[in-house]
């Protein structure tokens, strides 16, 4: 029992994780109508600018994690104007393949930088270890900062998409960019403001992960890149609370996988859900039903 | 006076040359429909007009101003709206917030009076205020297009197919409401496949063919026209 309850606190810490991941999937399919692959990799620049933060820097650590927030914005704004909106009228295949392509620079670029071989990250969480039922159950600081930090973001990004005028602009332009611009919304700037958005989120993401997984190289992002991806399909893509619900589903069941049935075959129980979530029921658990113009 | 004046404009979708160098003039207070066909481009020049579209040539100019580099987000703040063909409401979206959008560009001081109006206009989208609009009827989408496009207090207001889809009574109310904000002062350029609503209510008429406009005058002139009569009323 105690076990599992444990499982279940690292489950949930993980799904948190892939939760904030997977919203800036969801919400730039949301705006863009496009897999930004790439998202996965920006994490792990996060991460990066982190650690060079803390390590070489010496900047105390909320500063570090600020500070890998504002070059991952930077840098996903960046990514959308020189890649992605060039591409605005081009078929999707095209979109997607170029995302890959991204994803493949990014993480050469950060061999380049910081070399293959794994860093280990400091965690930035000082935060002590809570001990429950007479220290029979341990939940980390990290987990602690990480549940919390996914429940934080999730409450604010549904005030800001239901109650701010920018975050209303946002859900116009998901639903109809030629009636948005009809509005005045400048569709251009509210896209860049989402890859902003996601990719501040993707630092927080990076630096959490790491947290608690600290081993650092150029290709940390990816896989959980695709696993949020998988979450935010699962949840159903372009929602925020589905994103949520996708992510701890995903997280618990990838973490009671592996404790209960096979070490190896966690991440196989992982895409296996995406493949029956995409026979079942391909909207996702929370998706929205496509409109057909009549 | 001429308060928006298109000039020889051409418009292209790819190869297609949609739009082969039309000019036409809407005048203060007046209503000027464009009839014609299915795929005679007139939804292709009111997206033009209203900067989804982009003309190769030509030049559209609204209240004195040179329309050609702004773009169509910028529009809506020079005092023009368009309701688009289809409506494109923010079917998720409540009746409200659909109609707070059309006011975007606004002071957001001023939006409480513009939505009183609006209710006060349309009493069908106060009862369904709190309602997402995705699950309104037909009539009652087209009513919240057309009040959202209010919002912005538009000098001129463009609307494509209006009727589109709607039963004929419902046809009758849309009507009904373009002649009533034709008398508090708003200036309309309307498009319509119902050649003989549109022509009933206007001052002025174009008649667009594959592009170009084959025929234009007073709207009760074309009304009464053989050649109009057998092409787009039916007779």
């Amino acid at each position: 029992m105690i076990s599992f309850l444990s499982h279940l606190v690292n489950g949930i810490s993980l799904g948190s994780v892939y939760a904030i991941i997977a919203l800036g999937y969801s919400m730039v399919y949301g705006i863009a109508k496009m897999l930004n692959f790439a998202h996965g990799d920006v994490i792990m620049v996060g991460a990066y600018i982190t650690f060079c933060a803390t390590q070489y820097w010496g900047l105390p650590p909320v500063v570090s994690v600020l500070a890998a927030m504002l070059v991952c914005t930077v840098l996903g704004v960046v990514i959308e104007r020189l890649a992605y909106k060039p591409l605005r009228a081009a078929t999707s295949l095209a979109v997607l393949i170029t995302a890959i392509g991204m994803s493949y620079f990014l993480q050469n670029a950060a061999q380049l930088i910081w070399g293959a071989n794994p860093k280990s990250f400091p965690s930035v969480i000082t935060l002590p270890t809570l001990s429950l039922m007479g220290g029979q159950l341990l939940i980390s600081g990290e987990t602690m900062v990480t549940v919390l930090a996914n429940v934080i973001i999730m409450i604010v990004l549904t005030i800001f998409t239901s109650k701010t005028k920018m975050g209303r602009a946002m859900r116009a332009v998901s639903e109809d960019k030629g009636a948005a611009e009809l509005m005045g919304i400048n569709v251009n700037a509210t896209i860049s403001l989402t890859f902003a958005i996601g990719s501040a989120l993707a630092a927080v993401a990076g630096v959490l992960l790491c947290s608690a997984y600290p081993a650092l190289m150029p290709t940390t992002g990816s896989m959980p890149g695709i696993k949020a991806f998988t979450a935010a399909v699962f949840g159903g893509i372009g929602s925020i609370p589905g994103a949520l619900v996708g992510g701890l589903l995903l997280g618990v069941i990838e973490i009671l996988g592996k404790a209960y049935i096979s070490m190896e075959l966690g991440d196989a129980f992982v895409f296996a859900v995406l493949i029956i979530v995409l026979l079942v029921k391909p909207t996702g658990l929370l998706g929205k039903k496509v409109h057909e113009k009549v | 006076m001429s308060l928006l004046k298109i000039e020889d404009i051409h418009v292209f979708y790819g190869a297609i040359h949609a739009i082969k160098g039309i000019s036409f003039e809407v005048n203060e207070d007046e209503i000027v429909t464009l009839i014609g066909a299915n795929g005679a481009g007139k939804s292709t020049t009111l997206n033009t007009i209203a900067g989804l579209l982009k003309p190769r040539s030509g030049k559209i100019t609204f209240d004195g101003i040179d329309l050609g580099s702004v773009p169509a987000s910028k529009v809506v703040s020079k005092g023009m709206a368009l309701c688009p063909e289809g409506r494109r409401i923010f079917q998720q979206m409540t009746v409200r917030e659909n109609l707070e959008m059309g006011g975007f560009t606004r002071d957001k001081a001023e939006i409480p009076a513009s939505l009183d109006e609006m209710f006060q206009r349309f009493p069908r989208l106060k009862e369904r205020e709190k309602q997402i609009a995705g699950t309104l009827s037909g009539g009652e989408q087209q009513m919240l297009a057309m009040a959202r496009a209010l919002m912005s207090r538009p000098k001129l207001l463009m609307l494509d197919e209006p009727s589109m889809g709607l039963a004929p009574i419902l046809v009758e109310q849309i009507f009904d409401i373009i002649k009533e904000l034709h008398g508090s002062g708003t200036t309309i350029l309307l498009v319509e496949q119902n050649a003989q609503m549109a022509l009933s209510v206007a001052d002025r008429a174009y008649v667009l063919e594959t592009g170009k406009i084959s025929m234009e005058g007073p709207a009760d002139e074309l009304l009464h026209n053989d050649a109009v009569r057998k092409a787009y009323l039916g007779s």
